[in-house]
């Protein structure tokens, strides 16, 4: 039972093996790229990009289209308003609603651009564990405040569901049926209270043993990372991918249009 | 060995928590030497845990001293050396490792002592091979198995070279078998030892002597009564004595 699953991270593809700092630097270069892009033909380029390294990466391609239905799911609920709210030329209109060209286009262009964005995320960051991760941001200077709160949230994330979880089985071993009822609502709230209170006693007990074994506010890297010459072959294509895709946002729709 | 001065001199030692008007530590006093292994036993809620956390300064001193190597801790750097030479192992495992990976958690004290980041993976190294964790280096912390965590979270306080060891409940929810290997490491030890615990088959192999803390004092066991009298009967977690074939032992210091 484990709240964390990092199926994505297992794997031994290319992109599995890239260095991760590097990968960190790619996945932020192409969704900034991709987020300020403007047309379709652009946005379709980035997605093509991202289905590139999707290819790259290994990953099952079902298991991948799973978690991008997930969010589909609220750009379908785009797909309902943009449309009709969007100003300009109608295509269509039926009990006063204006379905617009504009419209369909603006919807269009943020389904592509959320399912590009996506899958880079996907493929270059969720294929790296997350105790990697922190330590490739660690080497990247990432202030290390907020590291700390990432792997310690990775840490404790575990068991705090399973303190929550115990006192669940501990209230239904008892009787508890939820149901909506004032007793329910109170007997829920009654659960996270715990939970929050045993993490902050939990919270104490981690500090004073980090104390003890002479913690002064600062942490030290133990990881070190090594860029061999497939990662600098990798670094380049992701340069030139996002410069492409950048280039086709501002060239293609010339012939688009035409 | 020539370490027998006491590493570790608590002096009058008094703590009560705010609101309760019985005092858990009542001018207590406690000396561990280089090499000298105390066990000590009692009910729950006698503040065995309190006294452990006293003496490293967790909890603060509502009066008395603490000595380390005959000097009294009054500064934060005092206290750093105190508590780099007396290491503490939590009763919970997970309160003490919160590292992703377990090199990181061992290697957590070192690098905090100063080591480079090469010295600190060959003391991790070292100490894992200690515990018969060679080879966890790469393991993920949470998804270790209870016993694995406990001997991991004796290694992480391994890791900072100590002189002494507090123990706090070492063999509290572990199998037979890693309460014997617990058992092994303990005892192939070279440290000074407080060990608090209710196992006391555990404490009969890993101490010399024994106290027991009552009304807020240290207490003096005399160890053959253990030694003699490892079996279960009604009521048998509580301290108690039986008769020896001399008088009943009570007390006796």
């Amino acid at each position: 039972m484990t709240v964390i699953k990092e199926t994505f991270s297992e794997g031994s593809s290319l992109l599995h093996r890239t260095d991760p700092r590097l990968k960190l630097v790619s996945a932020f270069l192409l969704a900034c790229v991709t987020a300020v892009l403007t047309t379709i033909p652009g946005a379709l380029s980035s997605l093509i990009g991202a289905l590139c390294l999707l290819f790259l990466s290994g990953l099952l391609l079902l298991q991948v289209l799973k978690r991008l239905l997930l969010v589909n799911a609220f750009i379908g609920m785009m797909w309902l308003f943009l449309p009709f709210t969007t100003p300009g030329n109608p295509l269509f209109s039926q009990f006063g609603l204006i379905l617009t060209r504009e419209g369909i286009e603006l919807a269009l262009l943020v389904t592509l651009k959320s399912n590009a964005i996506l899958l880079f995320m996907i493929t270059l960051i969720s294929t790296t564990p997350t105790v990697t991760l922190g330590q490739a941001l660690d080497a990247l200077h990432v202030p290390e405040k907020l590291n700390f709160l990432l792997l310690i949230s990775y840490r404790y994330l575990e068991v705090i569901f399973q303190e929550y979880n115990r006192l669940a089985i501990a209230a239904r071993v008892r009787g508890f049926v939820p149901g909506t009822s004032p007793r329910t609502y109170r007997t829920y709230g009654y659960l996270l209270a715990m939970v929050l209170v045993n993490s902050f006693d939990r919270a104490q007990r981690v500090y004073q043993a980090m104390l003890l074994r002479g913690f002064q506010g600062r942490f030290y890297a133990l990881h070190e990372f090594h860029i061999s010459f497939t990662d600098w072959v990798i670094a380049v294509f992701m340069i030139t991918l996002a410069i492409l895709i950048f280039l086709a946002d501002k060239l293609l729709p010339v012939f688009y249009t035409a | 060995m020539t370490n027998n001065a006491p590493l570790l001199i608590l002096e009058d030692i008094s703590f009560s928590y705010p609101g309760s008007r019985q005092p858990v530590l009542n001018s207590l006093d406690f000396r561990l030497g280089g090499n000298q292994r105390v066990g000590l036993i009692g009910p729950n809620g006698q503040g065995k845990t309190t006294f452990l956390h006293v003496c490293l300064g967790l909890l603060p001193l509502q009066s008395g001293r603490v000595l380390f190597k005959g000097t009294q801790i009054r500064t934060k750097h005092d206290l750093r050396q105190l508590r780099r030479n007396i290491g503490l192992v939590f009763q919970n495992p997970e309160d003490q490792l919160f590292c992703p990976t377990v090199l990181e958690d061992v290697a957590f004290g070192p690098l905090n002592l100063g080591f480079t980041p090469a010295q600190a993976r060959e003391r991790a190294a070292e100490v894992l091979d200690v515990v018969g964790l060679s080879g966890f280096e790469k393991r993920i912390t949470h998804k270790l198995s209870g016993g694995e965590k406990k001997l991991l979270s004796l290694a992480t306080i391994l890791a900072m070279q100590p002189r002494a060891l507090l123990l706090d409940e070492p063999t509290a929810g572990l199998d037979p078998d890693t309460r014997e290997k617990v058992i092994r490491i303990i005892k192939n030890l070279n440290l000074g030892l407080l060990i608090v615990s209710h196992d006391w088959d555990f404490l009969y192999q890993t101490t010399a002597e024994l106290k027991t803390l009552e009304q807020g004092k240290l207490i003096n066991r005399d160890r053959n009564v253990l030694h003699q009298h490892v079996h279960y009967h009604p009521s048998g977690h509580v301290p108690h004595e039986h008769e020896t074939g001399r008088q009943a032992v009570v007390g006796g210091r």
